[in-house]
């Protein structure tokens, strides 16, 4: 089983944080994983995405053409990304950054308000958990367990009592996926 | 970290981890991106303190390569790395150290050119680096690793084949490689050799004179014609046993290939990606990866040549590696090229559409 996603949005949206952590979470289910950004002079406000692959065998290419998910934070990365979904693929959007919703009828969408809820329980740092957890609800690729011993493993001693704040974020963006 | 833990890591860290364990004694270099995580991940783990290896940013990379050159000079296992740009501006020192024979490590985390180019990934410094770069009839022993692992891995190996020879290695990596993030397993601990470890190895070495020993001297400067030629000819004679003894390469799914892609580096992880869609579609694909790019395996090249009905080379760049295939295969074969140039990667797809046109 392979499944390959792109992750893009904002630049400080946490994008290539949440595809370290999945990855991360991957190498803890001893699974083959690659990140690969599209590191740039992007920052802040910029563009950014990440390419992250989790397989049960050796990953060949880093650099994909299509994609079984993309999880598109703006309208930039929509209109970039959702042609590049496989079909029956999976195209998951945040309500906030979009105002021209996907139009395609040959995979499945799904929106997560995640943007809104983060802003509304004061939990804007954990924003980009929420999304992470939604992805986990359609497709269980890795279990909330192994995200948490991956943040265990790569947050700083210092930083572990904001684990649970994580993992409430990871339930709450599964509550809150819907399909379209 | 214990020793044969698996870890995620981005290929510029692999190389810095790597260097310590392997017991590097001096890394000499200037930042710039898409490596800039190799000087990085050096000055967070902070070696002088434990393996007690020196880690120095210069003021150019014209002064790292010298300090490379001084400290090779002393049998010391040094290093640099830098980006397009910056090999560039390191070739004088890499043609002196080539004829003064001098064992040290560049990495070249390369970028899409020419001048200041871009920082996205490129492979057009392939020219650059088994062709000469430099001025003078030298080589330079090329790795191109294909993965995390293997940057890992090749900094040993690399340091290995440079003492063996007394010649500098190069590690041609790409921004792709070193940005990303895989799994790897590092190298075990191998402690830095000691003064006496490097007086036997290295006798050659400026390691300081004591009782009749004759003086050693490190130079590339000959003045004297017949001398130089001699030079030249022992220098020769030693790339004739490297080209015999060195060729590293991977064969994928070559078995029963119709269509030969030959690609190293990223453009190889690419190519793999494109023969799982290629025999997908019926179309049997197979893969020959160069490791070592100089010596390059042509002897392999020319075999699979007889077998296949085509040859793609696969490059990202305008086609640099496609002269020595078609010198391998002497015509026999069409050989075609596809890249992307200026810091694209060509996507799998793609280069699927360049095979197809092939078979037609």
């Amino acid at each position: 089983m392979t499944h390959e996603i792109i992750i893009s949005g904002f630049g400080g949206q946490g994008v290539l944080s949440m595809g370290k952590i999945l990855a991360y979470s991957g190498l803890m289910e001893d699974k083959e994983v690659t990140w690969m950004p599209a590191y740039g002079p992007e920052q802040r406000g910029g563009t950014a995405n990440v390419t992250v692959i989790v397989s049960d065998d050796p990953v060949s290419s880093p650099i994909l053409s299509s994609y079984d998910t993309a999880i598109v934070l703006n309208q930039p990365s929509l209109e970039k990304f959702e042609s590049k979904v496989k079909p029956g693929g999976s195209l998951i959007y945040d309500g906030y950054g979009i105002n021209k919703p996907p139009t395609r009828k040959d995979i499945h969408v799904y929106r997560i308000d995640a943007m809104d809820k983060a802003a509304e329980m004061n939990m804007i740092k954990v924003f980009n958990m929420m999304i992470l957890g939604g992805l986990l609800k359609i497709h269980p690729i890795v279990s909330v367990e192994s995200v948490l011993k991956a943040l265990r493993k790569t947050l700083p001693e210092r930083h572990h009592h904001l684990i649970p704040m994580n993992e409430d974020a990871i339930r709450m963006g599964m509550d809150i996926i819907r399909e379209v | 970290m214990a020793d044969k833990e698996v870890t995620l890591m981005k290929g510029n860290e692999a190389i810095a981890h790597a260097a310590i364990r392997c017991g590097c004694d001096g890394y000499f270099g200037y930042p710039i991106t898409p490596q800039s995580e190799v000087l990085e991940t050096l000055a967070a783990e902070k070696p002088w303190e434990t393996t007690g290896m020196v880690v120095l940013q210069a003021e150019s990379e014209v002064a790292s390569i010298n300090m490379v050159y001084g400290g090779a000079a002393t049998g010391k296992k040094v290093m640099t790395s830098s980006s397009s740009p910056g090999i560039s501006l390191m070739q004088e020192g890499i043609s002196y150290m080539a004829g003064a024979e001098l064992p040290a490590l560049i990495v070249n985390v390369s970028r899409g050119g020419p001048g200041l180019g871009t920082i996205q990934p490129s492979q057009a410094d392939y020219f650059q680096t088994v062709k000469g770069g430099g001025h003078g009839d030298y080589r330079l022993i090329t790795l191109a690793p294909a993965s995390v692992q293997e940057m890992a891995d090749f900094v040993d190996l690399a340091f290995e084949l440079a003492f063996r020879y007394r010649n500098p290695a190069m590690i041609l990596s790409d921004g792709a490689i070193g940005q990303m993030m895989e799994k790897v397993v590092l190298p075990p601990f191998k402690p830095r050799r000691t003064e006496e470890e490097i007086a036997r190895e290295c006798p050659w070495a400026t390691t300081g004179r004591t009782g009749m020993r004759k003086p050693n001297i490190i130079t590339s400067l000959e003045l004297r014609s017949e001398e130089m030629e001699q030079n030249n000819l022992r220098i020769q004679a030693k790339y004739r046993v490297i080209e015999e003894k060195e060729v590293r390469y991977e064969e994928y799914m070559t078995e029963d290939a119709e269509y030969l892609i030959v690609a190293f580096g990223s453009a190889a992880r690419i190519a793999k990606k494109v023969i799982a869609i290629a025999r997908e579609q019926g179309i049997k694909v197979g893969l020959l990866r160069p490791i070592t790019l100089w010596p390059f395996p042509t002897r392999k090249i020319a075999e699979l040549g007889k077998k296949v009905k085509g040859i793609l080379s696969l490059e990202i760049n305008a086609g640099q590696m496609i002269e020595d295939i078609r010198l391998a295969v002497e015509c026999n074969v069409p050989v075609k090229w596809y890249g992307r140039l200026g810091g694209i990667i060509p996507e799998p797809e793609e280069v699927v559409e360049e095979i197809k046109k092939m078979t037609r």
